[in-house]
Order: structure tokens, then C-alpha cells, then sequence
């Protein structure tokens, strides 16, 4: 489903991603770990198609379309959906209609019809039950003083909706309490099929209890310096990556 | 507005600082250009522009006392419109075009503008729809503005000024039944002149300022509509201005008295067409509340603004006033102007009765070229007399956007409260953003209080939008109504509608 080959990216001419090479197939989970400022956040922004990162190097591919000659929203239209470390405010924005806009636009883009207001609520409070959001925050501006759970949550809310087919979690358990953090990977395990793809990045082993991964990668420096099976996130946490460090230099 | 000046914040984008939205980063992409998102969006084209072929009556350019009498003999006037109207020529050739505002343009001859230009009638008197120019009615209907009352939403009447007169009024009748009177200004000057005659001016005198004399001087007609005491109008009642002859300006005057207890809402659209030249709009409005009376206005401003390259476009030069007579009055201003090559206005209120209420909600954009120097007045004279301001500017392209209020707590004017809130948004470097308010406050038992923000776009609102599906545009349009969101829910219904379109479509290019 997706390709990574070589990627390099840089912003303001300091090189970030460093040679990155990742396959993700159909119905895969995979899990990247790494210390601060390693690039996670970078390489998941630049899947999404930030322009403030130039991709100097490499090729992407994503369901056989070369994915970097996409801009953004077409990217999303074609299934792939970043929830973001940091969700983004937008005052005066309704959640609620912020949301509707995106599935219409999507679902525009698939040949279905749009959903009109009733039934999109309809279909908006049986994720947020499932996610246990108040229901409230949906008619609230996006993410206007919402609380740094209530943000990851709203995220998580936004993917269950657009039902992407690949689905990049940056960072979505931190911030969270212990309830919130199974409430949000049951979320994500509702998602998982055979036709999609996941790929999560955290810092914690805990939530990969919840969504057992099929591969867990090492990304540090702005590389992907080691990949294993979910025992790695288990000698992670129990070594923390310093005995990574020779590896990543070489 | 001489007043003292208490603080003056403006911003150019690109130079001083800019505050960006409350928003948590990650990643500070010094390389992007929210600007160039922004620049696409912009570039959208005028929807009104057209021209429509009737058969015109007009007068020969130039302003003296004989075209005065013209005017005031077309419109078959008793004597004290036109000594009024000489009285304001004469305060008007003694007064100076002032300077003090923030916007630029070249000098205006007044003696080569058309003060009169009107479809030619079919048949003398008072026209029948019937009578109507159908190339005017068609005019209309591809405005939007359906003039057959079956056609029509059924919650609005419509007065429909072309050029310098009134070519129809809907549902007339109806409104009649309940004692409301809404007609052309001529026709009130013909049917009602103990009102008129009692009430212009009375809010805007004719020695005003120079736009509004130049108006007494010369106006030609607009709409006039008076609640009487008790009812609430059961309809939103507009006017839509359309100018179309070359080379005339509009002058329009609109006067709306809401006897006791009673209620109205009046709403104005306004469009032209394309051309190089500038051409005049100075209009003047006044309102005039009594006792426990509301009026709430709503202009949906959007004059052709000129082409890309700032050729063209109307001066949008217009004196608008409300008086809180009576006790408990409420006046509120709506404004959504996205039009006019230059906007200068500002919408006011002079709270005179206690307890009255004044209140003015802003939305201004200008784009490409386009300058804007609007804000409000307000002015407390009764005791614990209210008013909020809230203004929200939009500046994209080499636009210029200046909020300039006042608010002025007189003596009397005792447990006096103001709340100010002004937010600017810039799209792009090449815009500028200025805020003046000033303060005149001689009862110290008021409260004012005064909030000011001004941020750019946030490149990361606009990618949030676009991972989830948005195209660049819907992404810049939907960041900007939400911006103005506050201003908005005070729209009617229809036209707040029409208000988020068209922001989208002025905005439409700037974004890149
Ligand atoms: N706009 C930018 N300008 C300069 N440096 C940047 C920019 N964006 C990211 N970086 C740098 O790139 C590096 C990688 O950042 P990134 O956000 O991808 O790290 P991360 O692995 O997600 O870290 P964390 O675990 O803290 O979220 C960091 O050193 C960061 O400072
Ligand atoms: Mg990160």
C-alpha cells in the first residue's frame, strides 16, 4: 500500500530524514518509536503532504500512485489521514461542520452521495459514544480550548468518520489518561481490516498492549535504525535507545 | 473625528510583529508561504459586473444651483425640499473634502459627475410592476433580487433603486395593513411630507460632513419606511441598490423612524458594473428609534471593487446614523462589506435615551487594491446606556484595511458601558491592517473596555484543513468565516447565507 524509498526531507536546508525506507502493506499495523527530534513527526507530516518540508531525495509510492506529486488534500481523499500531534485550533470553526465538510468532500471524491446535517450527526454520536466524547465539544470551534485529551480524542473521532485507509497516529496516547488511552486504541482497533493500513507513532510500549502491532521501527536521527516484531517496543522501554546509538552512527 | 487618540495600533504584514492564532506548534516551516495559498484564493472575479441597455433619462454632468432645481422639479418636490436641498449646495461649496482618513485616491471633479440618470418611465406617475422596463426587472432577477412578489421569499420586501430612482416596491400593500409605510423616498416626500419633513436631518444634519451635504444637495431617492407604534414588522424589509449608468454617482437617502415599542429589520445589497472609471456612491442613512423601539440594520455591501490591478471600482463615501430617541431604544448595525474600491463609513449611534442601546458588528475585507476605513461611532448622552462594537477586518492582496471608532461618554451619561472588540486577519505580505480607536469619556461612573488582535492566517490552520480533504480555497474560506463567525449569527437568516458565499467568492484567489 505504501512505499518509502530513500526518503530524504529537510527544512530550512538542515536535513531531517535522512535515507528513510518503509514498506507498508494492506491490514499492517506498524508501530515507530524514537527519541525527541528524531524526525517521527516529520516523516508522518511529510506523508501528509506539508510543503514546509522539502523532500530532497527518494520516492514515495502509495497504492501505486506516486504519493509526493499529490498536494494534500488529495492525499486525504485518497484515504490517508494524519491525526496530529498537535491538533490545530480553528475559531469559530463548528467541530461539527468541520467534520461534515471533510466527509462530504471525501465521499465527493468516492462517487457517494453527501450526507446531509441529520444523518451526519446521526453517524457523529454513535463514534463520539463509542469514544466517549462529550457531545458538546461538537459544536464547540475546532479544538478552541479543548483540553489536551479532549484534542487526541477529537482526533481519533475525525478518523473513525473518514474511515481512511491509511491512518498515521502521531503521538495520539500521550497526553492521555490510562481509560482514555484503551477508549483510543479500541478506536483504532474498530478501524482495522484487512483493507487498511496503520502506522503509530509513540513513545510508550503500553499502548502497543492494546494495538499489537505487526512491525515496531527504530527511527532515530533521521533514520530507521532498527525494525522488529512488538518485542522490540518491550527491550525499548527496558533499554531506552542509547545502545542504538553506534548503529545509527555507522 | 478629532478627538483625542488614546492608542493607535497598526500593522503592516510582513513588518512588525504579527501575533498568530493560540495555537500550539510542533513545527515552525520558516520556508512556507501561507501567503501563496492565500494568493490563489484571491484572484476570484466580480459575479455583478454587467451592464444592462435601457433607455436612460439623464441630465448633463456638473452640479450648480439650476441642476439642483432640476432635480428636485423632476421629482415634482414641494419648496421645503428644495430650500433644504439649496441650503445643504450652499453649507457643501463652503466645505472641504476632508483628508484625515486613511485611504488614498485621486482628486474627484464634481462638476463631471451625472447627478441624475433614471430608466426612462413608460408612462408618467407612479409605475406599476407592469410598467417596469422588463430589461430592468431581468436586471434584477439575475441579481437575485426577483421583483414579482409570487417569486419572492415570502419573509422579505424589497425596494429596488436603479441608478438614481426607485423602480419597484413589493409588498406594499400587505405591509400597509398594518400601518407600516415602506415606499421610495420620493414617494414619501409626495405622500408623507409632515414625516419627512419632521424627520430628515434630525440625525444627520445637512452640514454633517461633506459627503453627507453633497447628498442633501443632490439626492435622488431610496427608501423610506416608518413602524408605527406598536407593531413589529412582520417581514424583513430591503433595499438593493444597483448602479448602472456611466459616469453618475448615487446618491441615496434612507430614513427609517420605529415609532414606540415597535420593530423592524432592514437589510441593503448593493452591486455594479465593471468599468475603469471610479464612480461616487455617498449616501446617507439616518434611523431614528422612540421609546422601547429596535432597528436592526444589515448591509450586505459589495459595489464592483475595481479590477486586479486597482483600476475601477466605486467610492463607497456614505453617512450612516441611528438615534436612540426614546428610552430603552435598541439600534444594531450589521455590516459585511466586501465590495467598493474604497469603503469609508461609519455606522453610529447616538444614545440618547436611558437605557437605550447601540450596537455595531463589522465584518470588512478588502482584497487586491482595495481600501477600507470604517468603524463606528457611538455616543452616550442617557444614563446607563449600552454599546458593543465588534469589529473583524480582512486584509488580502495589497489590500488596506483601517478600523477607526469612536466611543464618547458625555456627562450625563452616567453607568455608560462600552465593550470594543477589533480582530484583523492578513492574508498574505502585502496587506496592511490599522486600528484607531479613540475614547472621550467625561463620566467616571462608565465602564469601557477595549480588545485588539491582529494574526495572520496560520499555515498550519490551513494544512489541518487540507489533510482532511479541503481544497486550498474551502480551507481559507472556511478559516475566514469562522473568523467572522461572531458577526454572522447577527445576519438575518437569507442573508447570512449570501454573506458566507460571498466571502468565499471575494476571497477566491487568494490563496496560493
Ligand atoms: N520548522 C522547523 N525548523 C527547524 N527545525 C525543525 C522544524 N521542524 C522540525 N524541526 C526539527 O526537526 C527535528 C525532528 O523533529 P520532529 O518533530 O520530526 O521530531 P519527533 O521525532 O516527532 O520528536 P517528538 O518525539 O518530540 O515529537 C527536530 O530537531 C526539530 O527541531
Ligand atoms: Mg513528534
Amino acid at each position: 500500500m505504501l512505499e518509502i524509498k530513500n526518503l530524504r526531507a529537510s527544512v530550512d536546508n538542515n536535513e531531517i530524514l535522512k535515507g528513510i525506507d518503509l514498506s507498508i502493506r494492506a491490514g499492517e499495523v506498524h508501530a515507530i518509536m524514537g527519541p525527541n527530534g528524531s524526525g517521527k513527526s516529520t516523516l508522518a507530516q511529510v506523508l501528509a503532504g506539508r510543503e514546509a518540508f522539502a523532500v530532497t531525495a527518494g520516492a514515495v509510492t502509495y497504492q501505486g500512485r506516486d504519493l509526493l506529486a499529490m498536494p494534500p488534500e488529495e492525499r486525504a481523499r485518497e484515504g490517508i489521514f494524519l491525526a496530529f500531534q498537535y491538533p490545530v485550533e480553528i475559531p469559530g470553526v463548528s467541530n461539527l461542520y468541520f467534520v461534515r465538510t471533510a466527509l462530504n468532500t471525501i465521499r465527493k471524491q468516492q462517487g457517494l452521495e453527501e450526507l446531509d446535517a441529520m444523518d451526519f450527526l446521526a453517524l457523529a454520536k454513535e463514534k463520539m459514544k463509542l469514544l466517549g466524547i462529550d457531545e458538546t465539544l461538537m459544536g464547540r470551534p475546532v479544538n478552541e480550548g479543548f483540553s489536551g485529551g479532549e484534542k487526541k480524542r477529537n482526533e481519533i473521532l475525525q478518523m473513525l468518520v473518514l474511515e481512511p485507509k491509511l491512518a498515521i497516529l502521531d503521538e495520539t496516547d500521550s497526553g492521555l489518561d490510562i481509560d482514555a488511552v484503551r477508549i483510543v486504541a479500541d478506536g483504532v482497533n474498530a478501524l482495522r481490516s484487512a483493507e487498511r493500513a496503520i502506522l503509530v507513532v509513540t513513545h510508550y510500549q503500553r499502548l502497543l498492549n492494546y494495538i499489537i502491532p505487526d512491525h515496531v521501527h527504530v527511527l532515530y536521527n533521521g533514520r530507521l535504525v532498527k525494525s522488529g516484531d512488538k518485542n522490540l517496543a518491550l527491550e525499548l522501554e527496558e533499554k531506552g535507545y542509547s545502545w542504538l546509538e553506534q548503529g545509527a552512527a555507522a | 473625528m478629532k478627538e483625542t487618540m488614546i492608542s493607535d495600533s497598526s500593522m503592516q504584514a510582513g513588518r512588525g510583529r504579527s501575533q498568530a492564532p493560540a495555537v500550539e506548534r510542533e513545527l515552525k516551516p520558516p520556508g512556507t508561504r501561507p501567503e501563496s495559498a492565500v494568493e490563489e484564493f484571491v484572484a476570484q472575479d466580480y459575479k455583478y459586473g454587467f451592464y444592462t441597455e435601457v433607455e436612460q433619462e439623464v441630465i448633463p454632468p456638473g452640479l450648480n444651483e439650476d441642476i439642483i432645481r432640476l432635480i428636485s422639479s423632476k421629482k415634482g418636490e414641494a419648496k421645503f425640499m428644495l430650500d433644504w436641498r439649496l441650503k445643504s449646495y450652499r453649507r457643501w461649496l463652503t466645505m472641504e473634502e476632508p483628508s484625515w482618513q486613511n485611504v488614498h485616491y485621486l482628486p474627484i471633479d464634481y462638476q463631471k459627475i451625472i447627478y441624475y440618470a433614471a430608466p426612462k418611465p413608460k408612462a408618467p406617475g407612479p409605475a406599476s410592476l407592469e410598467e417596469v422596463d422588463p430589461e430592468i426587472i431581468r436586471t434584477f432577477e439575475k441579481l437575485g433580487i426577483p421583483l414579482e412578489e409570487q417569486k419572492r421569499l415570502a419573509g422579505v420586501a424589497v425596494d429596488a433603486v436603479f441608478d438614481s430612482v426607485s423602480v419597484a416596491t413589493t409588498f406594499k400593500e400587505k405591509l400597509a395593513e398594518l400601518g407600516i409605510i415602506f415606499c421610495s423616498f420620493s414617494e414619501a416626500v409626495q405622500q408623507h411630507p409632515e414625516l419627512v419633513e419632521k424627520y430628515l436631518g434630525s440625525v444627520v444634519p445637512h452640514s454633517d460632513n461633506f459627503f453627507a451635504a453633497l447628498n442633501s444637495a443632490v439626492f435622488s431617492d431610496g427608501s423610506f419606511c416608518y413602524i408605527p407604534k406598536g407593531v413589529r414588522c412582520p417581514m424583513e424589509l430591503s433595499t438593493y441598490f444597483r448602479i448602472n449608468a456611466r459616469d453618475t454617482g448615487q446618491f441615496e437617502r434612507t430614513l427609517i423612524i420605529a415609532e414606540v415599542g415597535s420593530y423592524v429589520s432592514y437589510l441593503v445589497g448593493c452591486t455594479a458594473p465593471m468599468r475603469d472609471s471610479n464612480q461616487l456612491h455617498a449616501a446617507v442613512v439616518e434611523l431614528i428609534a422612540l421609546d422601547h423601539a429596535q432597528i436592526k440594520y444589515s448591509t450586505i455591501q459589495n459595489w464592483y471593487p475595481g479590477d486586479k490591478q486597482g483600476r475601477g471600482g466605486i467610492y463607497n463615501f456614505v453617512t450612516k446614523r441611528g438615534k436612540c430617541l426614546g428610552a430603552h431604544s435598541k439600534i444594531s448595525w450589521t455590516q459585511v462589506e466586501t465590495g467598493s474600491a474604497i469603503t469609508w463609513k461609519y455606522p453610529g449611534c447616538i444614545l440618547q435615551g436611558d437605557h437605550s442601546i447601540g450596537e455595531f458588528y463589522s465584518v470588512a475585507l478588502t482584497n487586491n487594491y482595495q481600501q477600507a476605513d470604517t468603524g463606528t461611532k457611538m455616543i452616550h448622552i442617557g444614563r446607563n446606556t449600552r454599546s458593543t462594537i465588534v469589529s473583524k477586518g480582512i486584509s488580502a492582496g495589497h489590500g488596506q484595511n483601517t478600523y477607526r471608532g469612536l466611543v464618547k461618554i458625555l456627562k450625563g451619561a452616567t453607568g455608560a458601558r462600552n465593550y470594543s472588540q477589533c480582530d484583523s486577519l492578513l492574508l498574505g505580505d502585502k496587506c496592511g491592517a490599522h486600528t484607531f480607536p479613540y475614547l472621550e469619556v467625561k463620566n467616571s461612573s462608565s465602564t469601557v473596555e477595549h480588545e485588539a488582535s491582529t494574526s495572520k492566517i496560520g499555515e498550519d490552520q490551513i494544512f489541518y484543513c487540507r489533510q482532511r480533504g479541503l481544497s486550498n480555497e474551502d480551507a481559507v474560506s472556511m478559516i475566514v468565516n469562522g473568523f467572522c463567525r461572531q458577526v454572522f449569527k447577527e445576519l438575518p437568516m437569507e442573508f447570512a447565507v449570501e454573506a458566507h458565499k460571498l466571502l468565499g467568492v471575494s476571497l477566491e484567489g487568494s490563496v496560493g
